[in-house]
């Protein structure tokens, strides 16, 4: 499974668990306006560091955060090299 | 100004002969707060408030601080009641704090208990009052801390505690602009809130369930110039684009612990602004702010006293004494400090060079963007479980919230490997765990594990977190 789908099929998991309802996703949703509230993206990273094997917000030394999906899915793609 | 006694000024003080206009807003409304000099919220019946102890149970956070100004120095006690008390604890709250009387505002909150006598409505703007404000007392400030498990703290502060560490009381400092992330119900929201009126400055409240990137937008529009909220707080702004339409003088973080990366991230957001991480709590008060940019505190801070603030570090853990700590709980007969008068934090230091750092929670309890949790909660969840042989709940690092909670668990049963059994016991427990638990308390993920280390107390061995 592609990162990027690995990373969609588990926000909807989360959103799914959470009660929420996600916003159609695509790559320029901004992810503050996802559906996802603090805690499920909280939940949602753990998962992806689970799955994925990176966290790349604790790994960036530039103190960089995504604002958008597109952004966030990078983070993985680049973190996974 | 800071004179002991009756004669200490009440924040109706600072709201006097205020050479400008100040405000508060929310989302709905902005109130011209200086006008209670000369006027009222609470409808003109302060006069049936003097003199009582009074649960302020307002559902918005202006209608809070307005009430605040009106009754401090004329209440004999202020219970501030946070938004997220569970109904259950009401009553225990109340008879131990011997409430006799309510301000609410006639909005969302409302509870049988709040059905007193003496009931007064607090109104988002401010009327003209012509009655004579009723003799001045020194009023206690109660304070419920954010509880693990059952009935909240309550913690006993006075103004000029509560005030202690606040050095700017300029009244001419009007130009400062005043916002917070925080809920001004609680500790830290209330110090900046306290600030706001000390400071001669106006402030931005957020209102309930308002999303973040308008209330940054209402930020930017009102032109803050100092901006306070958690780690969390700050690390959910840095992922909304409006965050660079603001552009603090003054950036400060507290509640959790500041990590390097949150404070490099807001640095690399706001190349400009002074960023000062404080550390504080509901019962020792504010004891330092940390103005360098770095994560964790310099040693000199703990081996010196500074404006007032004592500190000597127990068994690895925090302790803290300053003109700013409480005085008592109400009610529950537990002491607050030691014999000496310090108070323990519960949060643990370690050392390295010449700072200190931050390393978890003493006994364990789990921060989760400011709501503390006991893992023992969780764990007993999860043991009930037919087939959980034991578990240990623990905080994961997250960059989000600080930390979530995940679960490492025994079966009974195990020897078959990983099987299509163990994960329907997953789906099983954390079924079990939402159906119990409020969501910030079930497991972000669950391992199974053969063993778990058991301490020589027969305890399960916690790492700190």
């Amino acid at each position: 499974m592609s990162v990027k789908l690995t990373i969609l099929k588990q926000m909807e998991q989360v959103a799914q668990e959470h009660g929420r309802i996600l916003a159609p996703l695509n790559d320029e949703l901004v992810l503050a306006n996802c559906g996802l509230d603090s805690l499920g993206f909280a939940v949602l990273v753990a998962r992806l560091e689970d799955t994925l094997g990176v966290d790349p917000f604790t790994a960036a030394e530039d103190g960089f955060f995504p604002v958008t999906l597109g952004e966030f899915v990078k983070v993985y793609e680049h973190g996974r090299r | 100004m800071n004179m002991a006694g009756v004669e200490a000024p009440s924040l109706r003080a600072y709201v006097a002969n205020a050479p400008a206009a100040r405000f508060i807003w929310d989302r709905a409304a902005a109130a011209r707060f200086t006008d209670l000099d000369r006027g009222t919220s609470l409808g003109g019946r302060l006069a049936d408030l003097a003199g009582r102890s009074v649960l302020v149970a307002t559902a918005s956070q202006l209608t809070t601080a307005l009430a605040l100004i009106e009754l401090d120095g004329r209440a004999r006690r202020l219970v501030i009641l946070p938004p997220d008390v569970e109904a259950d604890h009401l009553g225990a709250v109340m008879a131990a704090a011997e409430i006799d009387a309510v301000v609410t505002d006639g909005g969302a909150r409302q509870h049988a208990a709040f059905e007193l006598p003496v009931r007064v409505s607090c109104a988002p703007s401010i009327a003209p009052r012509d009655e004579t404000p009723p003799a001045a007392v020194r009023t206690e400030w109660v304070l419920l801390t954010s509880g693990t498990t059952g009935v909240p703290k309550m913690v006993v502060h006075d103004l000029a505690g509560l005030t202690a560490a606040i050095i700017n009381r300029s009244a001419a400092g009007g130009a400062a602009i005043w916002g917070t992330f925080y809920d001004i119900r609680r500790y830290g929201g209330l110090q900046i809130f306290l600030r706001a009126i000390l400071g001669g400055a106006s402030l931005v409240l957020s209102s309930a369930g308002e999303p973040v990137a308008d209330h940054l937008a209402r930020l930017a529009q009102h032109g803050v110039t100092h901006l306070s909220g958690t780690p969390s707080h700050w690390r959910r702004a840095l992922m909304i684009p409006a965050i660079r339409t603001i552009a603090p003088r003054y950036v400060r973080l507290s509640g959790e612990i500041a990590d390097q990366a949150i404070l490099d991230a807001l640095r690399a957001v706001f190349p400009q602004p002074a960023i000062g991480h404080a550390y504080a709590s509901t019962e020792a008060g504010v004891a330092f702010a940390v103005d360098d940019g770095l994560a964790g505190f310099p040693t000199a801070f703990a081996e010196t006293i500074r404006g007032g603030v004592e500190m000597k570090i127990v068994d690895g853990s925090l302790r803290i004494r300053s003109p700013g700590t409480a005085s008592r709980y109400v009610g529950n007969g537990q002491t607050l400090a030691d014999a000496d008068g310090f108070v323990d934090t519960g949060d643990i230091v370690e050392r390295r060079g010449d700072r200190y750092y931050f390393a978890g929670r003493k006994g364990g309890i789990i921060n989760i963007g400011g709501l503390k949790v006991h893992p023992e909660e969780i764990e007993a969840v999860i043991n009930r479980h037919p087939q959980v042989r034991m578990s240990l709940v623990r905080p994961k690092r997250s960059p989000i919230t600080g930390s979530i909670v995940v679960a490492d668990v025994v079966l009974k049963s195990q020897g078959e490997g990983v099987s299509s059994g163990q994960t329907a016991v997953k789906d099983d427990i954390l079924k079990l765990c939402r159906a119990a638990l409020p969501r910030h308390k079930v497991p972000a993920a669950i391992s199974f594990v053969p063993s778990l280390p058991v301490a020589a107390t027969g305890k399960l061995a916690r790492r700190l977190g």
